[in-house]
């Protein structure tokens, strides 16, 4: 893994996008099993029309851990700090998630240097699936 | 109009503690897709310098999941077909691993409304410390109730 260097960092530079498959009911099966979230409303159909949905959907949690891959390819998990996301839309199956990020802000605090990032998640519509940000040490 | 119980802010959870397992973590590696070894190959990590399979940023939300059952939701009038997932935060304090017993003490901190009434939030707090009494981790959830 390459490091982001602390030195040649700008406010603006860009994160390597993550470029997800596209969502289906294996990949919702297999989120629920092994994220612990049996929440049916997720992988049961017929409990999600109870719901007033017409179809099961993803995991929010799911975007946002694909979110964190994001962060880790790109800088150690050693050096995160904070990671918080507002769920701005549903993902629906078939949808297709780019994650990406770009440095906000070059800091320091308790003793360190700090860059916060901007992350969303987007389908192949360029719908804004989740919203946030992140504080890494570098 | 279903009205979110004000009387579940300040409530507290039953702390509770989960063992982190290596063969979960491997699990949910693959169900991200994650490619870098260091979350699913013992030796990667090692040769990264972690102890060995490190717990990944949103994997506490999970240990947290493992909290034993109670009907705090049906109590406060919240119908798990009408909740949406909000918000989510996570402040990092050191690292968690593979084999570690992890304490979560959790609370909610607060419910509000939104668009009149239409849709109420409640936020819980969670502090996740170690086996050995470290601070490892602060959780803060947001639900969203639809109550139209």
């Amino acid at each position: 893994m390459t490091q982001p260097e602390r030195k040649a960092l700008k406010v603006g530079d860009t994160l390597p996008p993550l470029v997800l498959a596209p969502v289906n009911r294996t990949t919702l099966a297999l989120f629920a099993g092994a994220s612990n979230d049996h929440n049916p409303m997720h992988i049961d159909i017929d409990f999600a029309r109870k719901g007033g949905m017409p179809d099961v959907f993803a995991h929010g949690m799911l975007g946002m851990a694909w979110l964190g891959r994001l962060l880790t390819q790109w800088v150690d998990q050693r050096q995160l700090r904070q990671f918080n996301v507002r769920f701005a839309g549903i993902t629906h199956l078939g949808n297709q998630i780019t994650a990406s990020g770009r440095v906000t802000e070059l800091f320091e605090a308790d003793g360190e240097h700090r860059a916060k990032l901007e992350i969303q998640s987007a389908n192949q519509y360029g719908e804004i699936k989740i919203v946030g940000d992140a504080i890494v040490a570098l | 109009m279903i009205v979110i119980d004000r009387k579940i802010i300040g409530m507290t959870f039953a702390a509770h503690s989960a063992v982190v397992e290596a063969g979960q973590l491997r699990f949910f590696a693959k169900a991200i897709g994650e490619t870098n070894p260091i979350y699913f190959d013992e030796s990667a990590a090692r040769d990264a310098g972690h102890p060995t399979l490190p717990v990944p940023p949103t994997f506490f939300f999970s240990l947290e999941l493992t909290r034993p059952e109670s009907n705090w939701r049906e109590q406060a009038g919240i119908q798990l077909p009408r909740v949406l997932h909000g918000e989510q935060q996570f402040t990092y304090h050191r690292m968690a691993y593979a084999g570690d017993t992890l304490h979560f003490e959790g609370r909610i901190t607060d419910v509000y409304d939104k668009k009149n009434g239409a849709l109420s939030f409640v936020v819980m707090e969670t502090t996740v410390t170690n086996q050995r009494g470290e601070h490892v981790a602060d959780i803060r959830k947001s639900l969203v109730h639809r109550n139209g």
